[in-house]
């Protein structure tokens, strides 16, 4: 523990004696020097790192997608096999996108409602002593790896959902989303969009708990003496405050659902077009699967357009996960996004 | 607001409990609804979870054994019976292992940075948000730019294991630095103003009696961390790529991941067998995968739980 040099006060005191300030700058930690000098710039180095990573992705991912960026259509169609003829990159990576979006929308729909259920139900209505354990049973959805979701969606799920999705498009149909016709196997965009929102409760979950346990006791004390009700004082009390924490929750749910791969690639039988119809096959396809699925045959300038189209999604999901950030940090007294 | 004159107590107020009761009841069937909706939402929640669970554990259980672990997929083709794992646990453990080598220097002194120095300056404010940015990068994207920066360094088409080492630091290292600050934050002011009172050196003070104290919080973040890497898929097949032998090499030659190898073997789905062949399993490649996801899984949950059970019982005791 003590194993330095206590400074001896014969080393430091011809020195304090002309300026007591200098003295007590250096004992006060500025001055400090040797080993304290170079742990100080050695993490700040660590810190400063950071940086240089983010930019760095940002930098190589342009330098390799340079060749796909300047190329014309024609080029790019007859170099890799599976560019379309008639269109050029922007063409390709739009429908890419939307399926993206789409895929990610439609999983947040379906998660935000339950996981503000679920945080609402551990932070005010499960027994004090059970929330805990139940916290970490959530969190546990988190730990699963993404293969082993995809593996769960393509071969159990899918199957036992198509029934479902039959049902939905006989009463639905007239609904654009539901049209169409509903494909045999169930490996379809709704099923993708199932799968992502298990995915993406935790996250969400997680932050919402967070922010409910945070509204003043005084306020939900204050609803429950005129009278409230428990769902009236969540509603009153509750909601109201944690409301730009929920947004901020589920867009970053939303940043993750957008890059996730494996449960797409496993899942869904893609298609390159601007199609709502979720039930039907063949119609979407999102940019982390195509290039997962691309990617290891892929020829050089194959390559680029796939970078190319990752760069795309590296921007939007920056955009997201910047914005929900920065909701966050507007509010100065919440501490509890992580 | 509906105060009651006093004046007529029981007429007046046998109205009122009516007038409260009529109205109870339609906020109690309210308040009931959400009770059930809420608890509904909690229990739709387990549903994927238990199922999963199930499936893995019931689906995996039957190939999951000593031969399958020890045995790589060298030489098989077909609906053979045979075919394990053992090159893919080898890849795994060598490429999350030196991920960590990677992230845990970088992340643990980027977190003594922001606590120790930081201390509100810009760029350390810079630094928080942008490491909260970078939690949400795209596995995918963190897997092309390792293939982009190898590709400046080495030329176009390498792929090893290091590489994926690379990828998986960047998803890494964000988890690292976010655990390990809350950690650090957590470390009482008092004991550092005593060391420094005691003449020792803010570097010492940091390294034996800050560090020292979060040392069970920052295990758990690591383990954390680790075992959320272990199981990315997309990063891998963009950078290792795969393989059917057995690679310890790091820096030469593909490898192949447990992740990658479930994906490998769902990918290649159902064998077409010969009529009357016994030893052709049509789904062979669908049982290896239940099984290494099965493998996959319990290395997870096992990390969750080491990581739990360090900071439960090696805390420090500060009350």
């Amino acid at each position: 523990m003590t194993s330095t040099q206590p400074r001896t006060p014969g080393q430091t005191d011809p020195a304090a004696a002309p300026a007591g300030s200098t003295a007590r700058r250096l004992r006060a930690g500025h001055g400090d020097r040797g080993g304290s000098r170079v742990f100080r710039w050695v993490s700040t180095a660590a810190g400063v790192l950071i940086l240089v990573i983010l930019a760095a992705v940002a930098l190589f991912l342009i330098q390799r997608a340079w060749p796909a960026l300047t190329a014309d259509a024609a080029e790019l169609s007859e170099r890799v096999s599976w560019f379309p003829d008639d269109t050029s990159l922007l063409g390709f990576v739009g429908p890419l996108i939307f399926g993206t979006l789409l895929a990610a929308a439609v999983s947040l729909l379906i998660a935000t409602p339950i996981a503000i259920g679920i945080a609402l139900f551990i932070s005010h209505y499960a027994p004090r002593r059970l929330a805990n354990a139940l916290g970490y049973v959530v969190d546990l959805l988190a730990a699963i790896p993404s293969v082993v979701y995809g593996l769960w969606g393509g071969l159990v799920l899918s199957p036992l959902v198509q029934p479902v999705w039959e049902l939905l498009n006989s009463w639905l149909g007239w609904i654009p989303l539901f049209g169409g016709t509903v494909s045999p196997t169930g490996r379809v965009m709704m099923t993708v969009a199932v799968v992502l929102a298990v995915m993406i409760l935790p996250i969400i979950t997680a932050i919402c708990r967070e922010v409910f346990l945070q509204t003043p006791r005084l306020h939900e004390e204050a609803a429950l003496a005129l009278g409230a009700t428990q769902w009236e004082m969540v509603r009153m009390a509750v909601l109201p405050f944690a409301r730009s924490g929920i947004v901020s929750a589920a867009m970053l749910g939303l940043g993750r659902a957008l890059g996730e791969t494996m449960a797409v690639l496993m899942i869904l039988s893609p298609g390159f077009l601007y199609s709502f119809r979720l039930l039907e096959a063949g119609q979407q396809q999102t940019i982390a699967a195509n290039i997962a699925a691309q990617f290891p045959e892929a020829n050089q300038t194959g390559v680029a357009t796939l970078i190319a189209t990752g760069l795309a999604l590296f921007v939007i999901t920056l955009a997201v996960n910047m914005a929900a950030r920065a909701i966050v940090a507007r509010r100065k007294d919440f501490s509890g996004a992580n | 607001m509906t105060t009651t004159t006093p004046a007529q107590p029981t007429e007046s107020s046998a109205s009122l409990r009516e007038l409260l009761q009529t109205n109870d009841a339609r906020r109690r069937r309210t308040d009931i609804t959400m009770r059930v909706l809420i608890t509904a939402a909690f229990v739709v929640a387990m549903l994927p979870l238990l199922s999963l669970t199930y499936t893995v554990v019931s689906k995996g259980i039957g190939r999951l054994d000593a031969y399958f672990l020890l045995n790589s997929m060298r030489g098989v083709f077909g609906g053979m019976d045979a075919g394990g794992i053992y090159h893919a646990i080898v890849g795994t453990l060598e490429i999350t292992l030196f991920a960590a080598l990677i992230s845990v220097p970088i992340g643990l002194l980027a977190a003594i940075y922001l606590v120790e120095y930081g201390g509100g300056k810009p760029l350390a404010k810079l630094i928080t948000f942008l490491v909260d940015v970078m939690t949400g990068i795209p596995s995918i994207v963190a897997g092309l730019f390792a293939y982009a920066l190898f590709a400046l360094l080495l030329g176009p088409g390498a792929k090893f294991g290091a590489i994926g080492s690379v990828a998986l630091s960047v998803l890494m290292i964000p988890v690292v630095i976010r655990s390990s600050e809350e950690m650090l934050r957590l470390v009482p002011n008092e004991l550092r103003e005593a060391s420094l009172a005691l003449g020792v050196p803010r570097w010492l003070t940091i390294i034996k009696v800050v560090l020292r104290t979060s040392v069970a919080g920052l295990t758990t973040g690591v383990m954390l961390a680790i075992a959320r890497v272990i199981g990315e898929t997309a990063p891998l097949l963009l950078t290792v790529g795969v393989v059917d032998s057995i690679n310890f090499n790091l820096f030469e030659g593909r490898m192949m991941t447990l992740p990658v190898y479930v994906y490998r073997q769902y990918a290649q789905g159902l064998v077409p067998c010969a009529e009357g062949d016994a030893a052709c399993i049509p789904d062979i490649n669908v049982q290896r995968a239940w099984a290494a996801a099965l493998t996959l899984f319990l290395i997870v949950m096992v990390l969750n739980l080491i990581g739990r059970l360090v900071s439960r019982f090696f805390a420090p005791k500060i009350r």
